[in-house]
């Protein structure tokens, strides 16, 4: 079964003061993510990830179109128990704890009394906040709020995760907790929407992605697909003080760091450069072939295209 | 009331009193204690009346200008920092939200006014040294003033829904203003002739929407 079904949502806003015309933040589109799937959303700022989150959380209205999440219309309240959203650089009541701050949350999303702040003690310690948990938020980092941040969006157990840009402004030990905790929540058979223009933690640990610009869906791909492409070259490595020029002739670009050489050439002179190689007396260490990376894919779906202005997959 | 207003009120209520909100009370305190003692000293037999005009007046004002500056708050801020974003993604509709506010200030109104109530009663006692049975004309008082306080705060969270903080303090009070001084508006039509006349008579009926 889908989780989430986008079907043509469309976004404008009018603009101008006296001459208002409408300014499209989003145009038509059609996107499924079936259950249990890491979906990337991936872009540059103004792409319109965020637009089509706050979409789907019901926090502005489409133009036109509309979306399912696990069958129900996304403007159902019923389903909003079933979801959880961590905004792009959230920001919570300071005036609150960790602690109250969650159980608000738990209230709001009608977790029961019983076992509620069983569940918030549970969900601090699964984000590290345990020894924080009595401090108001108003002296937390920001690194702490987005874990504050991701507790609340997994408090009730929702079926469902969007997260807006999770690793944004996080230092590298957060980002790696980040992805963890993500990790888990695909173990735990979750589907999860989330955005980023971090294309690493896309590759590693999207099942698919989305590539959206200027408003438009520019393409859809599974990761392992798209990662696995071809691109007729090889890279080697291997110890030698310098490239020899044998293998320059055979049309290798080659970098030397150290006493290592990385070179890439066509894979048609694969045997050749091998030749070269044991010719000279050179220990190789590695050979493989030069697989396309998602940045080259998102890259290629950045560039200016003859657009249509609404695509889906 | 369901729970999810239950909820939103009471952190809206623990919001307040958390940003010291009722830290106006010692500003009370030392307004009507300072009244006390200079009624005592300067009036003769009017002090019970003194004194409850002033504190009456005071506790009406305090309470206006809380309901004002908290009320056009209590949506755009929610909306500028973003924090609704994680309560309307949750099932709370938009009305539960709106309304759980509106009784999250209502009840801090009501806190604060207890308070303030308990002060004008003390100034009474120390000016007049015992209570009379029209000092229960004080609790009625009060009970009116804290409806007004309700009609206000509704104002500013209706202006604030869609208005920017400034204009909707601008309309709130210019509304308040209106139905403050409807009686006045209404006596100035009727007595004024010429052009200042015809311009205030359209008014009377406003005068009659208006009263608070």
């Amino acid at each position: 079964m889908a989780a989430i079904e986008i079907l043509d949502l469309e976004k404008s806003y009018p603009v101008g003061f006296w001459h208002k015309r409408p300014k499209v933040a989003l145009y038509p589109l059609r996107l499924t993510i079936e259950e249990g799937e890491v979906f990337g959303f991936l872009g540059p700022n103004g792409a319109g990830k965020t637009t089509t989150l706050k979409l789907l959380m019901g926090l502005v209205f489409p133009t036109a179109g509309t979306a399912r999440i696990l069958g129900v219309a996304m403007d159902d309240p019923q389903v909003k128990s079933q979801i959880g959203f961590l905004p792009e650089q959230p920001y919570f009541y300071d005036h609150l704890t960790a602690r109250e701050l969650l159980d608000y949350y738990g209230q709001l999303s009608g977790v029961p009394a019983k076992g509620r702040s069983a569940r918030v003690e549970q969900m601090l310690e699964r984000v590290g906040l345990t020894a924080s948990a009595g401090v108001q938020l108003r002296k937390f980092s920001k690194g702490m709020l987005q874990r504050v941040g991701l507790a609340q969006a997994i408090l009730h157990d929702p079926k469902v995760v969007f997260l807006d840009e999770p690793m944004s402004g996080l230092d590298p030990m957060g980002r790696r907790e980040v992805r963890d905790l993500i990790q888990q929540l695909r173990n735990e058979g979750k589907t999860v929407f989330f955005s980023t223009h971090i294309l690493s933690d896309a590759e590693a640990l999207c099942d698919r992605v989305g590539v959206i610009h200027q408003g438009e869906l520019r393409g859809v791909g599974a990761v392992a697909e798209l990662t696995s492409e071809m691109q007729g070259k090889v890279e080697m490595v291997f110890f030698a003080p310098r490239v020899p020029a044998a293998l320059t002739s055979l049309g290798a670009e080659a970098r030397i760091s150290g006493d290592m050489v990385n070179a890439v050439l066509p894979e048609e002179q694969q045997d050749a450069a091998l030749d070269v190689l044991r010719k000279e007396h050179i220990k190789l260490i590695s050979l493989m072939p030069v697989r396309r990376s998602l940045e080259e894919y998102y890259i290629q779906k950045l560039r200016p295209t003859e657009s249509k202005k609404g695509a889906g997959v | 009331m369901n729970s999810r207003i239950g909820s939103i009120a009471f952190n809206t209520f623990r919001e307040a009193v958390r940003d010291r909100v009722l830290y106006n009370l010692i500003a009370f305190a030392l307004l009507l204690s300072g009244a006390a003692i200079l009624v005592g000293e300067v009036s003769i037999d009017i002090e019970r009346l003194v004194v409850v005009n002033l504190g009456l007046t005071a506790v009406s004002l305090f309470g206006v200008v809380i309901a004002i500056f908290i009320g056009i708050g209590l949506v755009s801020k929610e909306i500028d920092k973003r924090t609704l974003y994680t309560v309307l993604s949750r099932p709370v509709r938009r009305w539960e939200f709106v309304v759980g506010k509106f009784f999250g200030l209502t009840g801090t109104l009501v806190v604060n006014t207890f308070f303030m109530a308990v002060g004008v009663l003390l100034a009474l006692l120390y000016v007049a040294h015992r209570f009379e049975t029209m000092d229960a004309w004080v609790l009625v008082a009060l009970y009116f003033i804290v409806l007004q306080f309700l009609i206000v705060c509704a104002l500013a969270l209706f202006f604030s829904s869609f208005s920017t903080p400034l204009m909707s303090a601008v309309f709130t009070f210019a509304l308040f203003v209106i139905g403050s001084l409807s009686d006045d508006l209404r006596g100035f039509a009727k007595i004024t002739q010429g052009m200042a006349g015809a311009l205030a008579r359209p008014s009377l009926i406003w005068c009659q929407i208006f009263q608070l």
